[in-house]
């Protein structure tokens, strides 16, 4: 029972093929594995997701699965969005709150069947979803480590899994899951993903994990498959306009100072509450932020000239505090520099102009420039193909 | 179904009927649901042996002097049958204290001890003072709201009017423990054991856990007219109490019926919409009003999904473990304790001879186990009231401690193994006393929980501490009454101000209601 | 006739040399004198076994030492280094432990090893602890408001407290009414089920103190020990290179290098009185100092009770002295190793031997513990705290040796209300290595030298009545305005004068340095010298 101080972090299910082909020989740590930050360039692994496909490892997501008569119940009273509009065999992204109306995280949640639902976040939630069940019928438990996962992202996606033999594949729906039979265990697919394009997760047991890795590989193979990093997909999912743990918002459990948390509509995820479905945790102070205004905004920022905008403070045209940029990079889709911040509300609409204080360094010389900036509605990156069913082969 | 302007009460316990009796008067429609056969809880006068009467609570000393005026208690019945007892602290050689508002007596006290008991008294008076002034009020939050930084603001005003040095005094005495209070003011074993004694019944702390300050202050800080702390028994009981606010209530238009469990709180669209009853009857209501404690409100008659997770797991986590068991004996005559003269043994009688013993008899509930040598209250309430026994026939009731609510060993075997060494106990002190009883009842927290219907079958429906004191009782946010249910409000002693039969609860319940 | 010092500050412990620092630091003729014939008081490194052989003698490692008092008198310059030790470990008597691991995500793990859920809960734990620790350490480096006084500067104190209290925000608050009054063994059941996890947070909660896990106000007493830093890391521990000694070294290097004289070697029989006001202090040699500032470092009941003349000071004041809640409750052994301990728990886990090892399995072994020294003897199963320092500090003892600090809770200062026999003191020495022993076999015949330090030793040897380690318990009744006693919380005593700098005062023991500094600052105010204290650091 003592040797697991040995590790830090446990290697993932995939961790031999990750290192055949970890070219770069680096590795850092998610939650309670080993990860990838870059395999051999992450700009490549990057095109690899908006060209043809990218494989990334999913299994250090925290995954929980709420089974029991009171599941939809129980999962309507601790997250923001209405689960009873989340039908058996699909998805939905949502966030949950504490009673203060403060995000603690978001993730997705499967409905595998009727009272059978999985969770997957960002961070580790047992000890507040199981303190949610109290007073439910409904069992909660943590199964982050019985089950891998592979995202499968990019426009040839649906054509390698077609290859792979994953018959009808091309009739999923985007939120969409289904279940195959993959040598003789069974193979979850959802056409989810971080990176706002045409994508899938998959989902097994450790056992095959490796096994479905390879035949992923071989079936790929010609479809310009390739391994990713943490690093190319945090600039998919910026493009994509996904927020992230951590990053773009605090989560309330860890919050020391509660004032630095973000609401829901603060992050600009409003369209997750639902008032109309009954009790849920956050709801009281959510009304009424409804009713007194939020103090912030999260939008997305378009800015002038080339240098990503990291870690920036954000400027009214007339030199005022806007706010703080909370995610941004040159996006080599867009071709523009742009960022995700966190504005001072009521600033922050569409079209609004703003100017970022950029610190950059050319050949270790620091230089700053007041780029202008205007807020914009869309993503940066939103391809009809990640909507269209069936999805075409490149 | 009933009309749906209704105020339904849940529970006929003496808040309940306190709140009921303030709700009618203001002109609402009101229904009390009482699970018993008769009003009263845990404050009802009950036969436990053929011809013998008593009442689980069994001394009034915090009853609340504004609210008995308001409902004219007195003319609705209710008699006191003998006010301002003396307390004895009982010893084993019969060489007693006894202590009253004026002064304190006994064979061989140290005269210092006279002194420092005026003062003692004199101090504790006049903290008490602070707590009883907030009795009768709905707790404020602490906000930067207007109405909360004035009550705040008062509070802080009433702590200053003490005088400089009284304020520091209380400010450094009001959050720790009864023992070290004790020790710099008495040398007396007996008297340091009497008043130890008070700091810690019904509560689950010895003299050495700190809040016992605080748990003595409350004690202390009634509202009647007598001295602070004065403790009297009521003609017929205390049921007698809650049948004076039953009739008061009944005068006011409130209907009560008995018989009628509630099994659980109806809620439509969000919002309260009546209670259901254990035959299956549902019953209207624009509001509920709850005299059950906190938790067995929330967790069984609501249900913890209809409030947010946070909420529940406050409420989930109110300290309520119970402590006292309840004895009764059936006497065939009275006692003979040693040293006492008949007129003597209508007073109150404490078992605690040093403030030592006390806390020795608190370790054990600590561990799940019952005081090898308890501590008890003990009063012979026929004395002064004969329809409590039969002719020439006696009953005594005492409040007996440590017994935890949760026994290592489980109460079932547990309960004859301690009610026998409480015979042995009150045997030491009065040895005819097996002799004499022709009955026993012991009542454990277990029971009580069962018979109350109090979770954790604690008296005050909740421990009363600093943690669960004012604006934290029963949770944060709650305190005011107002459930974070629309139409659903607490009334019972799990909330400010607490437990004893005071009554506040109940019409601060019914002013929160009302909107004053 | 000597000479008339600026300032005498009576005991150079490091509360005495942080004051002396300090006021030396402003110009003032400073005069420090010390009963021991070494300086420090519990502070302080002694070679007791052989030379090379290091004990840190009372106090043993270090966290609350504020960073502010550290870095203005340039303790580093005078040779002081704070080095973290890795992690803690918590043993239980089934041969499991719980090990704190200075990786978080091993940390994490192990925690998950005994439960999943309790694992997560740490996060929301360690948040409200931060919280709690946020908002207290603003008032360490500052004199506490009299709450009874009208005085502008005291209303204006009282003015920020209630402010900084409402930047908490309502929830806040009422967590933090709840904490400040709850048992740390209720407060560990709000979000831990493992009864070992719940074990290994609760020792921190009664260390030095007269309560049990079970009585309500330990749960600030487990803030007491984690409000303090290495190097900005919360709630971190670290040993000073070459033990304790080495603070009070460097704080005396630094007063005399101010210009501070010290004598040493002679406790001080009282401080002399003349037309009500403190004007110097007589020796016990029969030496007499003189100046109009004399500032005590030794405990509440020491300054008033044996180095004053009742005469000149009134009953009220006397009363409230003598019942100065000072109980100790804690014993400490030093030992010297031949090798370094085996812990059947920790077979080759080098990681957790070099960290702060727990003897304990749960809340309720604990509280039974309290129960023995509330009869009035010490803990027949005690709680031990052990540390070896040699395994990080090679200044301790010849490389392949080992000292071993042992600290003791709970420890009566008498024995059945008599005062110990050496006797009693060796058989308490046996019960703990007798302990040790059960974990780590074959430990006893490591020993090469031991030191038994029980409430009588710390009180002979450094002057802390009763043996309590914090100079006064830390209970509500005595903390802020309310330490060491209500109306004297400003480290002035009731003589014109006399001032106090010693942990009995705001906020308290734990070589923290705070009451020193502050009474300096108070000193150099009513002297109207410019001030060369530190507030403390904001903390956003």
């Amino acid at each position: 029972m003592q040797n697991h101080y040995e590790n830090a972090v446990y290697p993932s299910p995939f961790h031999s093929r990750q290192k055949q082909h970890n070219q770069l020989k680096e590795w850092s740590r998610w939650a309670d594995y080993l990860s990838v930050p870059a395999y051999w360039c992450e700009s490549m692994e990057y095109f690899a997701g908006r060209n043809a496909c990218g494989v990334f490892d999913i299994t250090p997501m925290v995954k929980h699965r709420v089974t029991g008569p009171d599941a939809l119940p129980y999962l309507n009273r601790l997250m923001t969005r209405d689960v009873r509009k989340i039908k058996p065999g699909r998805v939905g992204y949502s966030v949950w709150c504490n009673e203060q109306g403060r995000v603690i995280d978001d993730g997705t949640i499967f409905h595998l069947a009727e009272g059978d639902y999985r969770i997957c976040s960002q961070e580790h939630q047992i000890d507040w979803f199981m303190t949610n069940a109290l007073g439910f019928d409904v069992t909660v438990a943590e199964d982050t480590h019985d089950v891998a996962g592979l995202a499968l992202q990019g426009p040839t996606s649906c054509a390698v899994l077609k290859d792979m033999g994953l018959k009808g594949i091309e009739n999923l729906t985007p939120f969409g899951l289904t279940t195959f039979d993959f040598e003789g265990t069974e193979l979850m697919v959802s056409r989810t993903g971080f990176t706002g394009d045409l994508g899938y997760e998959l989902w097994i047991d450790p056992e095959h994990a490796e096994r479905l890795w390879d035949r992923l590989f071989e079936a790929g193979e010609l479809r310009g498959i390739m391994a990713m990093g943490s690093d190319a997909l945090e600039l998919l999912r910026i493009e994509a306009g996904f927020i992230l743990a951590g990053v773009d918002f605090l989560p309330a459990m860890e919050a020391v100072r509660p004032t630095h948390t973000r609401s829901p509509f603060e992050l600009g995820l409003g369209w997750l509450v639902s008032f109309d479905k009954g009790i849920f945790n956050g709801r009281q102070a959510l009304l009424e932020e409804k009713e007194k205004g939020s103090r912030y905004n999260l939008v997305k920022l378009d800015i002038d000239g080339n240098k990503p905008a990291s870690q920036s403070y954000v400027y009214t045209p007339n030199k005022k505090f806007a706010g703080t940029v909370t995610s941004a990079m040159w996006s080599p889709s867009a071709k523009a520099s742009i960022a995700l911040a966190s504005l001072e509300a009521p600033l922050g609409k569409p079209g609004e102009e703003f100017e970022v204080e950029i610190y950059y360094q050319r050949e270790l010389k620091w230089s700053r420039v007041m780029a202008p900036a205007r807020v914009v509605k869309d993503v940066f990156w939103d391809p009809p193909r990640k909507r269209q069913t069936p999805p075409a082969d490149f | 179904m009933t009309d749906s302007s209704t105020i339904v009460i849940i529970g006929g316990g003496h808040n309940g009927l306190v709140c009921a009796s303030y709700l009618a008067k203001a002109g609402k429609k009101v229904t009390v649901l009482e699970a018993a056969e008769q009003v009263g809880g845990a404050a009802a006068t009950r036969e436990f042996a053929p011809g013998f009467k008593a009442s689980c609570a069994h001394l009034l000393y915090l009853l609340d002097e504004e609210i008995s005026q308001e409902l004219a208690l007195e003319a609705n019945g209710l008699s006191i049958a003998k006010s301002d007892l003396a307390t004895i602290a009982l010893a084993a050689d019969g060489n007693h204290r006894t202590l009253t508002a004026d002064g304190v007596e006994g064979v061989g006290l140290p005269a210092q001890d006279q002194a420092a008991y005026a003062e003692y008294r004199r101090f504790m008076s006049k903290f008490a003072n602070i707590i009883s002034g907030l009795h009768n009020s709905i707790p404020p939050r602490i906000t930067q709201e207007r109405g909360d930084l004035i009550q705040l603001g008062k509070l802080a005003l009433k702590i200053r009017m003490l005088g400089q040095d009284d304020m520091r005094e209380f400010l450094r005495i009001a959050g720790i423990n009864i023992y070290d209070i004790l020790k710099e003011n008495f040398e007396d074993p007996l008297l340091q054991g009497a008043l130890s004694l008070d700091a810690v019944l019904g509560a689950f702390s010895g003299p050495r856990s700190n809040n016992s300050v605080f748990t003595a202050l409350h004690r202390m800080s009634g509202n009647n007219a007598g001295a602070a702390g004065a403790v009297s028994i009521p003609a017929g009981g205390m049921g007698a109490v809650t049948q004076a606010l039953a009739s008061a209530a009944a005068k006011a238009g409130a209907e009560i019926r008995i018989s009628s469990p509630v099994r659980k709180i109806l809620m439509d669209d969000m919002r309260v919409s009546g209670v259901e009853l254990e035959d299956g009857e549902q019953i209207a209501a624009a509001a509920v009003v709850s005299n059950a404690d906190p938790r067995t409100t929330i967790m069984d008659l609501l249900g913890a999904r209809q409030v947010e997770a946070s909420f529940a797991r406050r409420i989930n986590n109110i300290r309520a473990k119970g402590n006292a068991a309840k004895l009764h004996l059936a006497l065939d005559g009275l006692p003979e304790f040693k040293g006492l003269s008949q007129a003597q043994l209508g007073e109150r009688l404490l078992i605690a001879p040093s403030v030592e013993y006390v806390e020795l008899a608190f370790n054990h509930c600590k561990y799940g186990e019952y005081s090898a040598s308890p501590v008890a209250e003990i009063t012979i309430p026929s004395i002064h009231d004969n329809s409590l026994a039969p002719e020439g026939k006696h009953v005594l009731s005492a409040i007996v401690q440590y017994a935890p609510r949760n026994l290592g060993a489980g109460w079932g075997e547990g309960k004859a193994a301690f009610t026998a060494i409480v015979m042995d106990l009150l045997a030491a002190y009065a040895p005819d006393i097996r002799d004499k009883t022709l009955s026993a009842e012991l009542l454990t927290p277990e029971d009580l929980e069962n018979e109350f219907r109090l979770q954790g079958g604690h008296w005050h429906h909740g421990e009363m501490s600093l943690d669960q004191f004012l604006m934290l009782r029963p949770v944060p946010k709650s305190a005011q009454y107002k459930t974070p249910v629309d139409g659903l409000y607490f009334c019972s002693a799990g909330c400010h101000p607490g437990g004893g039969i005071m009554g506040s609860a109940g019409k601060n319940a019914a002013n929160a209601l009302l909107g004053q | 006739m000597t000479k008339k010092y600026d300032a005498i500050v009576i005991g150079a412990g490091h509360n005495g040399l942080t004051n002396g620092a300090y006021l030396a630091k402003a110009g003032l003729s400073t005069l420090m004198v010390e009963k021991n014939d070494y300086i420090g008081g519990a502070t302080v490194s002694r070679e007791l076994y052989k030379k090379d052989w290091k004990y840190s003698n009372c106090s043993y490692v270090c966290s609350l030492l504020r960073p502010e008092v550290y870095r203005s008198l340039n303790l580093a310059k005078y040779g002081l280094q704070v080095v973290p030790y890795g992690g803690s470990v918590t043993i239980a008597q089934n041969g499991d432990y719980i090990g704190h691991f200075v990786d978080p995500d091993v940390s994490r793990r192990e925690v998950a090893r005994h439960s999943l859920r309790d694992a997560d809960a740490t996060v929301r734990y360690d948040r409200d602890i931060m919280r709690q620790c946020r908002f207290i350490r603003q008032f360490l480096l500052r004199t506490p408001p009299d709450p009874t006084s009208f005085k502008p500067r005291d209303l204006l104190e009282m003015l920020h407290l209630g402010k900084e209290a409402m930047k908490l925000g309502e929830d806040l608050i009422y967590d933090t009414m709840r904490f400040y009054t709850m048992s740390i063994a209720d407060f560990l059941e709000e979000y831990f089920e493992n009864p070992l996890v719940r074990a290994s947070h609760s020792g921190s909660g009664i260390i030095g103190s007269a309560l049990g896990v079970m009585s309500p106000g330990t749960a600030y007493v487990l803030l007491h020990h984690a409000m303090g830093d290495v190097d900005g890391s919360m709630g971190a521990w670290g040993f000073a290179r070459g033990g304790m000694g080495a603070i009070s070294k460097a704080m005396h290097d630094c007063f005399t290098d101010h210009g501070g004289d010290t004598v040493a070697g002679s406790g001080v029989d009282r401080i002399i009185v003349k037309n009500g006001r403190a004007v110097g202090v007589a020796l016990e040699n029969g030496d007499e100092h003189y100046s109009d500032v004399v500032v005590s470092n030794m405990t509440l009941p020491r300054t008033f009770l044996e180095c004053m003349d009742s005469r000149d000071l009134d009953d009220g004041f006397l009363k409230k002295v003598k019942n100065f809640k000072i109980r100790g409750s804690s014993g400490k052994l030093n030992i010297a190793l031949d090798g370094a301990p085996n812990f059947t728990a920790l077979e080759g886990h080098s990681e957790l031997i070099r960290g702060d090892m727990h003897l304990i399995d749960s809340t309720e072994r604990l509280e039974r513990a309290y129960d023995d020294w509330k009869n009035g003897i010490w803990s027949q199963d005690p709680y031990i705290d052990m540390l070896i320092p040699s395994m990080t500090d090679p200044t301790m003892t010849p490389p392949g040796k080992h000292f071993m600090s042992v600290f003791v809770q709970y420890v009566p200062p008498k024995v059945n209300g008599k005062d110990w026999t050496d006797e009693q003191v060796q058989q308490f020495g046996q019960t703990v290595i007798n302990q040790i022993e059960e974990y780590a076999p074959g430990f006893k015949d490591l020993i090469l030298h031991m030191e038994v330090r029980t409430p009588r030793e710390l009180e002979s040897e450094v002057g802390l009545t009763e043996g309590n380690i914090f100079q006064g318990e830390l209970t509500m009744d005595q903390l802020m305005f309310n330490r060491p006693i209500p109306g004297f919380a400003q480290y002035r005593g009731p003589v014109k004068g006399l001032y106090l700098c010693g942990s009995s005062n705001h906020p308290g023991g734990g070589v923290m340095a705070a009451p020193g500094a502050n009474a300096a600052r108070e000193i150099l105010g009513d002297l109207r010298k410019t001030n060369t204290v530190p507030e403390g650091w904001l903390d956003d």
